[in-house]
């Protein structure tokens, strides 16, 4: 009930924690990113996430600028499938990828539309599911404006990305953070100032997706193009 | 009161002891425990298996590769990028782990793609650098260079 | 899988650029069915309430009808969300651990609230002295059937039929926004979800409330016709042309609301407008310009505007009425329909769309929303016969 009397508890997924406490944010440099979607694939392997084309924690995108200002957008199957350019070189201006994944948002919709309480947000700032609890309603799927969440068929539940919560337990990295090749993916805590992602945020000029909706998403792109969406 | 007040009153007290009852039952013990979810749930998903063991584990017994790995351009690669997940062969070292020979490893990320920034890494056309035969005949996958 | 055909189909159907999760429609005809069926709840009864709160006395022939209509639908008014769910068994949590920020853990309480509080006492309160002399004068099972409905209260003074007329007053005034709350919560369902332009509006819970009334009216309007001639009596042509000129005042009000949304959307153009205006115009011109507006706004709000000027004969009127009243709840429908999955069939990151096709056979979305449909008319059926509004005893005199 004492949500409902402190309307601001409505918004607020969890609160940050002063002090000690690890606040979890997260960097992709899209000057960095050579679209070679290892994070895609690594993280259905390390997830156990269904082959087909339908389910992704995470995927990459291939924005393509023509000339003419047109702006085609691709994802073969979030990128693992390689991409290919639509266009051919003279008729870009500009094409650049963005890797997508759960934002994490600190007032993250997602978890605030949830019936049963089964989509929450981990002390340290990680957007969960708890599978055992999910009755699978879709209302969190729905909520999301970036997309991150799909329905696991065979579990008859909601499946997103943990930010690899299991690997980061045992002091391993996420998958998808490991895997990229050219280092354009960055974690790390918020609350420490001389961590990676610190660093990363103070020397580029990091922007989110979809400022305008509030959801204080804690994935900051760094060069992100007002065409991504 | 009259009579049938006093009756609904009575089934409607049954009725919401009930429902009180039943949400005293069916609560998990760590509801609350941190926020509105179910404590436990953390827990369960913090032991969720890793299937990837970085390369400082694969290195622990692979050394020389890792010398040889670090000394080119692939330094920063992940082992289990291309040898994929790691987590049977290091319980079990008879379990062999994937072995690439196919192009389609090295053309993910080396192939020609105008969005590739130039400066960040070397892209080719498959078809025309190769003349059709496979990257390893030339090129040692773990140092590029040589 | 069945569902990954579904899904590779939509693959080939894409249009433009999609997030890659966004390919399946989660919410299918279930969800459609789902806010359908609590609006004819909420708007049967509105129309009851017209009867005993706002004193319209022409409509007293169809009281009792709509409250037993919108019981039947009621007592359906869940199964469409509970066989949706991924995980149907787990329904109870919503009651008994519900997420206090979320609009939908209120359904629960809201349904509870409304079934109990609402409907059944005033039900109860309205057949109890009948059903007390239907337990003197039934023999066998069905008198202890009665004996059981009237919890064991065999008062039959005039004073405590005051007693009820009195509270069952009383609740039908709660029930009027009860009836709101019970369907306005699911328009904030969609109302509030700021990810979907869309649904995200503030108008959602108003116009999802006015086009509940208009449904369940029409809905009662059926009903009564169908139970008229199913007796093979004549139906009261008075509370049928007073049901009318309601349905005709509530139709345009809610299309008011409905034209107000959409020119305000089309006004301000913000961000999303130009995707939506591609969806319209696309994938929803069928159900939303020809379905939802033409069967059923226009078509009714003509007729029936006209009829206020010029009445036609008492059998063409009938006529008439039969197919207003289907119009009209095709057209409600549709206007579902546009909500829910048009709102899903473009992509949130606004360059393209998914499809979406109603699997007529083999699909389990289709034959279940089917039977949730026609589940209530079978319980109606039934709860008429348990308790048939025209045996009933005469009113008291004040």
């Amino acid at each position: 009930m004492v949500s409902l009397l402190n309307p601001l508890k409505m918004v607020y997924a969890t609160k940050r924690p002063k002090g000690k406490g690890k606040w979890y944010g997260i960097g992709i440099d899209i000057e960095k990113c050579i679209g070679c979607a290892s994070c895609a694939r690594v993280c259905k392997v390390e997830n156990n996430v269904p082959n087909e084309p339908f389910y992704f924690r995470n995927w990459v995108e291939q924005y393509t600028i023509t000339n003419d200002d047109e702006i085609i957008v691709s994802s073969p199957n979030g990128g693992i499938d390689g991409f290919t350019q639509p266009v051919p070189d003279e008729e870009i201006y500009k094409t650049f990828f963005v890797p997508k994944m759960c934002n994490h948002c600190a007032k993250s919709p997602c978890t605030q539309v949830c019936p049963v309480g089964a989509s929450f947000e981990s002390p340290e700032g990680i957007a969960l599911v708890d599978q055992n609890y999910c009755i699978g309603c879709g209302y969190c799927l729905q909520a999301c404006p970036y997309g991150c969440r799909y329905v696991d068929y065979d579990k008859g539940v909601i499946d997103k990305c943990t930010l690899c919560y299991h690997r980061i337990k045992k002091d391993l990295d996420p998958a998808c953070m490991m895997a990229c090749p050219t280092e354009a993916r960055i974690y790390g805590d918020l609350n420490d100032k001389k961590s990676a992602i610190s660093q990363f945020i103070k020397d580029n000029n990091c922007a989110v997706l979809k400022p305008q909706l509030n959801t204080e998403s804690k994935l900051f792109y760094n060069d992100l193009s007002q065409e991504v969406h | 009161m009259p009579v049938q007040v006093k009756r609904l009153l009575i089934v409607f007290a049954v009725f919401i002891g009930l429902m009180i009852g039943l949400k005293v039952i069916f609560t998990p013990e760590s509801w609350r425990e941190y926020g509105a979810y179910r404590g436990y749930a953390l827990t369960e998903i913090a032991d969720k298996e890793a299937k990837y063991v970085q390369m400082e584990t694969c290195v622990m017994c692979h050394d020389s590769i890792g010398e040889l790995k670090d000394q080119g351009m692939h330094i920063n690669l992940q082992c289990e990028l291309c040898h994929g997940p790691g987590y049977i062969h290091i319980e079990d070292e008879n379990v062999d782990m994937l072995i690439p020979e196919d192009d389609q490893f090295c053309v993910r990320c080396h192939a020609i793609n105008a969005a590739r920034p130039q400066d960040i890494i070397k892209q080719i056309d498959a078809e025309e650098h190769s003349e059709g035969e496979e990257c390893i005949m030339c090129h040692n996958p773990h140092q590029p260079g040589l | 899988m069945d569902k990954n055909e579904t899904l590779y189909e939509a693959l080939a159907n894409l249009d433009g650029y999609i997030y890659p999760n966004e390919i399946a429609l989660n919410w299918d005809l279930l969800i459609v069915m789902y806010p359908y069926v609590t609006g004819l709840v909420a708007g049967a009864f509105i129309l009851a309430s017209l009867n005993r709160v706002f004193d319209i006395k022409a409509l007293r022939p169809t009281y009792e009808i709509s409250l037993l209509t919108a019981l039947s639908f009621m007592l359906v008014a869940t199964m469409p969300l509970i066989t949706h769910l991924g995980q149907p068994w787990r329904f109870y949590e919503m009651l008994v651990t519900p997420h206090l920020t979320s609009a939908m853990a209120i359904f629960g309480f809201v349904y509870l609230w409304y079934l109990m509080v609402v409907l059944l006492l005033e039900i109860w309160f309205d057949y109890r002295y009948d059903m007390v002399i239907w337990s003197q004068q039934k023999k066998g099972f069905m008198r202890f059937v009665y004996k059981v409905l009237c919890l064991w209260v065999f008062e039959t003074s005039p004073k405590s039929r005051k007693t009820d007329e009195k509270i069952g007053y009383f609740i039908t005034v709660v029930g009027i926004p009860s009836a709101f709350l019970l369907h306005g919560y699911v328009g904030f369902i969609f109302g509030s979800i700021k990810a979907n332009p869309w649904w995200s509006t503030v108008m959602m819970p108003v116009i999802f409330i006015f086009s509940a009334m208009v449904s369940g009216i029409a809905l009662v309007m059926f009903i009564y016709m169908g139970v008229s001639y199913l007796r093979k009596q004549k139906p009261d042509m008075l509370a049928l042309d007073t049901i009318a000129k309601y349905l005709l005042y509530i139709l345009i009000i809610d299309f008011t609301l409905e034209s107000l949304d959409q020119i305000h959307r089309i006004y301000e153009a913000d961000e999303s407008f130009d995707i939506l205006k591609i969806l319209v115009r696309g994938k929803l011109f069928f159900t939303f310009f020809i379905m939802q507006i033409g069967v059923g706004v226009i078509i009714p709000v003509v007729t029936l505007g006209i009829m206020q000027f010029k009445n036609p004969r008492e059998k063409i009127r009938r006529i008439i009425y039969w197919i207003i009243s289907i119009c009209v709840l095709v057209g409600i429908f549709y206007m579902r329909w546009n909500v829910v999955i048009g709102g899903q069939l473009f992509s949130k990151s606004f360059y393209g769309f998914t499809s979406y096709k109603v699997n007529l056979i083999g699909g389990a979305d289709v034959w279940l929303s089917v039977l949730w449909f026609v589940v209530p008319f079978i319980i109606l059926a039934i709860l008429l016969w348990l308790l048939p509004p025209w045996k009933k005893a005469e009113e008291l005199e004040d």
